[in-house]
């Protein structure tokens, strides 16, 4: 016997006209939301001279963590201006930072909320490892039909792929609290908010922490990604160097990538332990 | 009026508790509903009074549902059916806001492992209870400064849990159980995690806490020891069941069933029965009396040595049959020919700490109180058969 084809990808395709057809408003008014945040983040890192930028960058470096760190940042950040990859890097980070942004905001709550429920966990934990698993590439389609070419699909894919590591260390940083202590909270008459923000918050900080810093990293390495449907940037030199096989420019702009990474990652860990 | 009455308290752990309440109102075991039904019953119809101001245990080993019957006087966790009465209102039925004043206001709880907040500081513990009730902070501060004090740590206000050690932990714990100074303090074995000496000092100073605060304290163990010496009664625990409720004395002297009898038969008795438990009425005399009166006295009551005592009952001395003789054939007076020097004890003093005593002497011991009234006398015999388990002679008083 000869079964037909289950028709998936018909299906999909319509599900995704119909929601451009009937929500076109909302996804605009999302666009304008994610265009504005980016253009801020932007215009702060942009409008300042690089060589000042570098400075202060060091200088928090060397506040939060260690001189090593401070020498590291001056050093990586000279490098990417001398290799004049200035302004794409900050047109990345810009990228970053929204997706990072938002991926907390929403991120923290949805943890919060499955921590709270075990049937809210068992719905969200399916999509997470859906939103994980599935090639970026094709939620890149969809969210260009949604909201055009340019960076703000680059952003919601990043937070796609960026936004469970926050909502699953958030959810087991809450659920770790050890039973006895969150017991005493409660023999002591607080209201739930009281629990959150006076025991679970506090306890699971460090978990939280950890979260939001593979949500940054992830989000960071969606760069090159997000340059294929017109996201300007270090990654767009990235991509433009693999099709045009030019391999130095390549190296150039993956380098400036990696002293990116490895910043943003050293500075956000540190930061949590200063604050811990 | 009891300060805490439960009726007929019930918890079923399981799918659908209904249905094995229903088989448990027709008599169905413990043991049946698990087989039948993969139910467990926690607490199975408990029934009792809390009285204010007293200790009232709760005993059983691990699994016998005491932790849970604990946990259902503040509803940290649900009753399945039954009523839990604080001063006539129904805990059972508060909703949710009506709870949390309970919780804030009537009655605390301590944790068997301290369960202190490892983020917030010795002294930000102990307000815990008193800034959830949204007091200011200067207040909550001050009473709970206070409240450390209570249990000796002042200076330590500023350290955090694990800086302290588990006797100082669990300190802070009461300390915090106390600060918003409720009604009721429900202990969970408080001092299970504690080294056996920091434990007894603990219990000590509990009982000092609870003279100076007359706290309703309800306190959990699974140690029969801890049990008689903290509790003014205590309440026996088997597979969800009270099997008996009663006062430590009760308990030993007269044991329910099997199963408690089983539980005392392991008591040291020598470190719970204490001096007045074992005294029998001591016969006194006055010393104006003279020596011709003590002797009659001693035919009379068949002794040989009788205690001399003033107006107030205060013990002189002691005088033996020879000694009232020689005062007759030489004209003495008794208070001439009397033993001063006569070995005593405290009313309280338990039977291990006065052992030595016993054997060194050939006299009977003395019941001395802290006025030096006499209370009784514990002669050799008493302290063998209580140790063998005997009846207990009915306290006497001087």
């Amino acid at each position: 016997m000869n079964i037909a084809k289950i028709p998936l990808g018909d299906w999909v395709e319509r599900f995704e006209d119909w929601l451009t057809g009937h929500f076109g408003p909302l996804f605009d008014v999302i666009r304008l939301i994610i265009q504005g945040i980016v253009d801020a983040f932007s215009f702060v890192l942009m409008s300042v001279p690089a060589l000042a930028l570098i400075v202060l960058i060091a200088a928090l470096a060397y506040w939060i963590g260690k001189w090593k760190l401070a020498l590291f940042a001056l050093i990586g950040l000279l490098l990417i201006q001398n290799l004049g990859l200035w302004e794409p890097s900050m047109q990345s980070l810009a990228l970053v930072l929204t997706a990072s942004l938002i991926s907390i905001v929403f991120g923290v709550p949805i943890g919060i909320l499955c921590a709270r429920s075990n049937g809210v966990r068992n719905v969200v934990t399916p999509i997470l490892d859906f939103m994980q698993t599935m090639p970026a590439f094709v939620y890149l389609l969809p969210a260009v039909s949604f909201f055009s070419l340019g960076v703000v699909p680059g952003v919601i894919a990043s937070i796609i792929f960026a936004i469970p590591p926050t909502i699953r260390l958030t959810n087991l940083g809450i659920r770790q609290v050890p039973a006895d202590l969150a017991e005493a909270a409660d023999a002591f008459g607080s209201t739930p908010s009281q629990k959150l923000f006076k025991l679970q918050l506090p306890l699971a900080m460090p978990s939280i922490m950890a979260g939001i810093n593979q949500t940054i990293m992830l989000a960071l390495s969606m760069v090159v990604i997000s340059s294929m449907i017109g996201a300007q940037g270090v990654g767009a030199y990235v991509y433009r160097a693999v099709t045009q096989a030019k391999t130095g420019v390549g190296f150039e702009a993956g380098i400036a990538i990696v002293i990116m990474a490895i910043l943003l990652d050293r500075l956000t860990q540190h930061a949590f332990k200063k604050k811990s | 009026m009891a300060i805490l009455e439960v009726k007929q308290l019930t918890k079923i752990f399981g799918q659908d508790p209904k249905r094995a309440l229903a088989m448990l109102n027709q008599g169905a075991s413990k043991a049946d509903i698990l087989k039948e039904t993969k139910m467990t019953v926690g607490v199975n119809k408990a029934e009792f009074a809390i009285e204010e101001g007293e200790i009232f245990v709760i005993m059983g080993l691990s699994g016998s549902g005491k932790s849970t019957l604990l946990r259902m006087l503040n509803r940290l966790i649900e009753p399945t059916a039954g009523q839990i009465l604080f001063n006539g209102t129904d805990v059972v039925k508060m909703t949710p806001a009506q709870l949390r004043q309970y919780r804030r206001k009537n009655i605390g709880m301590v944790f068997q492992k301290f369960a202190l907040f490892p983020h917030r500081t010795v002294l930000e513990n102990v307000e815990y209870g008193l800034e959830v009730q949204g007091m200011e902070k200067k207040k909550r501060q001050e009473l709970a400064r206070k409240a450390l004090q209570l249990v000796g740590l002042e200076g330590w206000e500023h350290k955090r849990p694990d800086e302290l050690s588990g006797g100082m932990q669990q300190r802070v714990g009461l300390a915090r159980g106390l600060a918003n100074d409720p009604d009721i303090l429900l202990m969970d074995e408080a001092f299970s995690a504690l080294d056996p000496l920091i434990r007894k000092d603990m219990q000590h100073e509990l009982l000092e806490l609870q003279s100076k605060m007359k706290k309703t304290i309800v306190f959990i163990t699974h140690d029969l020891d801890e049990a008689l010496r903290i509790g003014d009664r205590i309440a026996l625990m088997k597979d969800g069941v009270i099997v008996q409720i009663g006062t430590p004395e009760e308990i030993l002297t007269n044991p329910a069933d099997p199963y408690v009898q089983r539980f005392v038969e392991d008591v040291d008795m020598s470190k719970v029965l204490t001096a007045a438990h074992i005294m029998y009425k001591a016969e006194t005399i006055a010393p104006e009396r003279g020596p011709r009166v003590a002797l009659q006295l001693m035919r009379d009551s068949e002794v040989s040595t009788l205690y001399v005592v003033d107006k107030e009952k205060r013990l002189l001395g002691l005088v033996t049959a020879d000694a009232a003789s020689r005062a007759l054939k030489e004209n003495l007076s008794l208070e001439e020919v009397m033993e001063r020097n006569v070995p005593r004890v405290k009313p309280d003093a338990y039977l291990n700490e006065f052992f030595e005593l016993m054997a060194e002497t050939r006299l009977p011991v003395a019941v001395v109180d802290d006025e030096l009234k006499l209370r009784g006398v514990i002669i050799k015999g008493a302290v063998l058969s209580a140790l063998a388990g005997n009846t207990i002679p009915e306290a006497g008083g001087a």
